[in-house]
């Protein structure tokens, strides 16, 4: 049982927003979007320094999510926060919107990298890092949130490298382990061995956590902000399509297309999660 | 304004010292500017800004993606970066970072590619760019530049201080020929008018000014009047003064240090059509790769001389 009860509610709250979201479109990236609902509860409902009356603030916390195909998963969390109306969120992908498929710093308030192009926001999360510290801003930290796929990248590990040369301790990284990318599974398509290792190697401060645990999660962010020098990775353990059996049960579930009737019973059963949340 | 030298010839300083010396003189007035490298500090001349201020001049090694993408990330928290490698790793190697790490996301990175075209001379054609603008011409709202001499370059750095967007400088390290008198100021996206002329206009760029220069001369002595326009904006390009000397002069010549097609003639040439049609003729390189030697047997071998230009000013002229 978590402790953090408020953070268990807020996740299932975005996986519900999410859920409706894509469902509305009725295709989409809902694999990788459900694996990191349990993180952005973690970051949106505790960790981040932000203000979403505020959301220029320069002195605030922010979030790269490189693998901006999670991008329906952080517009719900920003709804949720107040960012925006929810209701907009139905407007995913449609002409015109603020929501497109992957994050867009410029279309949605409250998004603060644009990505899209995999392996590109390590680089451009070390640049607010660097940029932060060099303009005194001692107190704002960088969050960073990679595919297990997108590390096939080699732009990641240039990134890797030069956080660890840079010493980027204000730089919080996290790989959604979800173990499947669009082709399959990731062991199957590119081989790329353990993370854990691979990041104690290039010198970060590293631990690997359950991605779906906000309590775990929350605290393996305490432990990386009480240690210095090192930039932090948290590499979480995650189920690709979390909560949702649809996704769940459908191999490899990166990018899906369902009918309202295929994804009703997941949604009902993510409604059920939340109301069990805010009962418990 | 600007004021044209009267006599054409090679600075005594080198572009390199110029460019660092007048970054630094930015970054002593503006806590925001930054300079990265991907292990070419020495080759860029920015070591005395490596030295004074340690703490903006970031060496990342030889990862220019990664640079690129720091750089877009470092302006997304308010500094404004100036980013260095050699012309082909500074353009076609981050032509993905370039567009979406900066352009897509609209920051504020300027990218300094150096040795534009021949003047990579021994490094041979994997560093020989003849491509550069050609491979980040197609991003949308990127702006292309490429310094002639020393008082361009110390202008358009302090002028990219105070601008915002996505540039590209296609930097010559070594000493230029100076074209411009100490105090020049132009305006950005405006072509550099050198020389009037009623018979034929030569659109040049870079190395290929100084030799745009002595053609002009030597038409001029053969009865042959030629306008000379510094096109040291790409782009945007300056469509209005372009159909302007087209329609004064009936027929143009573009001479550039880079590929044609995908270069300054291509861009030319797709301007005139939507404005004033007339003969264009280009001097440039013709669809070849670079090849290694001293900088004056390339400039022969690619067709880069004041020879060339003269003759494309008669084919010109003779089209018309």
């Amino acid at each position: 049982m978590e402790k953090n009860k408020e953070l268990r509610v807020f996740a299932e709250e975005i996986r519900v927003e999410t859920l409706k979201e894509l469902a509305n479109l009725g295709f989409g990236h809902i694999g990788g979007s459900m694996s990191v609902v349990e993180l952005l509860a973690v970051l949106y409902g505790r960790e981040m320094r932000i203000d979403p009356q505020n959301p220029q603030w320069e002195d605030r916390d922010k979030l790269v999510m490189s693998k901006g195909h999670a991008g329906p998963a952080v517009y719900a969390t920003l709804a949720l926060k107040g960012y925006f109306p929810r209701e907009e969120l139905l407007t995913l992908n449609q002409g015109g919107t603020h929501f497109p498929s992957h994050c867009d710093r410029l279309k949605t308030t409250g998004v603060d990298m644009t990505t899209g192009s995999l392996g590109q926001g390590i680089s451009t999360a070390c640049g607010l890092a660097l940029g932060n510290r060099i303009l005194g801003r001692n107190d704002a930290y960088v969050y960073l949130v990679l595919g297990d796929g997108e590390c096939d990248e080699g732009q990641v590990w240039e990134g890797a490298a030069f956080a660890a040369h840079q010493m980027l301790d204000h730089l919080i990284a996290f790989v959604d382990l979800n173990k499947q990318q669009l082709d399959g599974s990731c062991d199957d398509v590119l081989y790329m061995g353990d993370m854990v290792d691979k990041f104690r190697s290039f010198g970060w401060f590293v631990q690997k956590v359950d991605g779906h645990n906000v309590d775990a999660i929350a605290e393996a962010i305490e432990q990386g902000k009480a240690q210095q020098d090192k930039p932090v990775m948290i590499v979480l353990d995650t189920v690709k399509g979390k909560g949702c059996r649809l996704a769940e049960e459908t191999f490899p579930c990166h990018h899906m297309k369902f009918t309202p009737e295929q994804i009703a019973p997941s949604i009902a059963e993510a409604e059920a999660a939340l109301e069990a949340a805010r009962r418990a | 304004m600007y004021t044209v030298k009267s006599v054409f010839e090679k600075e005594a300083r080198e572009m390199r010292a110029v460019y660092c010396e007048t970054l630094q003189q930015l970054a002593r007035e503006n806590d925001r500017i930054a300079v990265l490298d991907a292990d070419l500090v020495g080759s860029s001349g920015t070591k005395p800004f490596f030295n004074e201020f340690p703490d903006r001049a970031i060496d990342c090694g030889i990862q220019e993606n990664n640079m690129i993408g720091v750089a877009a990330g470092m302006s997304a928290a308010g500094m404004i970066p100036f980013a260095h490698s050699f012309g082909p790793f500074a353009s076609r190697r981050c032509v993905d970072q370039i567009f979406i790490s900066c352009a897509y996301a609209k920051l504020n990175v300027r990218i300094v590619g150096s040795d534009p075209g021949v003047t990579a001379a021994y490094n041979g054609g994997t560093h020989m760019p003849f491509e550069d603008m050609g491979a980040l011409m197609s991003i949308p709202q990127i702006t292309l530049l490429e310094p002639t001499d020393s008082v361009q370059l110390r202008w358009m750095i302090r002028q990219l201080e105070k601008e915002y967007g996505v540039y590209y400088i296609r930097m010559l390290r070594k000493n230029a020929v100076g074209v411009f008198e100490e105090g020049s100021d132009f305006e950005l996206g405006k072509i550099a008018r050198l020389k009037e002329g009623a018979d034929v206009a030569i659109v040049c760029s870079g190395i290929l000014v100084g030799e745009a220069l002595k053609a002009a001369a030597a038409l001029e002595a053969q009865g042959v009047s030629a306008a000379v326009l510094n096109a040291f904006t790409w782009k945007p390009l300056d469509a209005e003064t372009l159909a302007e000397y087209a329609a004064k002069c009936g027929c143009v010549v573009t001479a550039e240090n880079h590929n044609i097609t995908g270069g300054l003639g291509a861009a030319v040439a797709a301007s005139l059509a939507r404005t004033r049609p007339v003969p264009v003729e280009m001097v440039g390189v013709n669809d070849e790769f670079g090849e290694v030697g001293t900088e004056d047997f390339l400039r022969k071998r690619f067709d880069l001389t004041a020879d060339h230009i003269i003759r494309a000013a008669k084919a010109a002229i003779a089209r018309k």
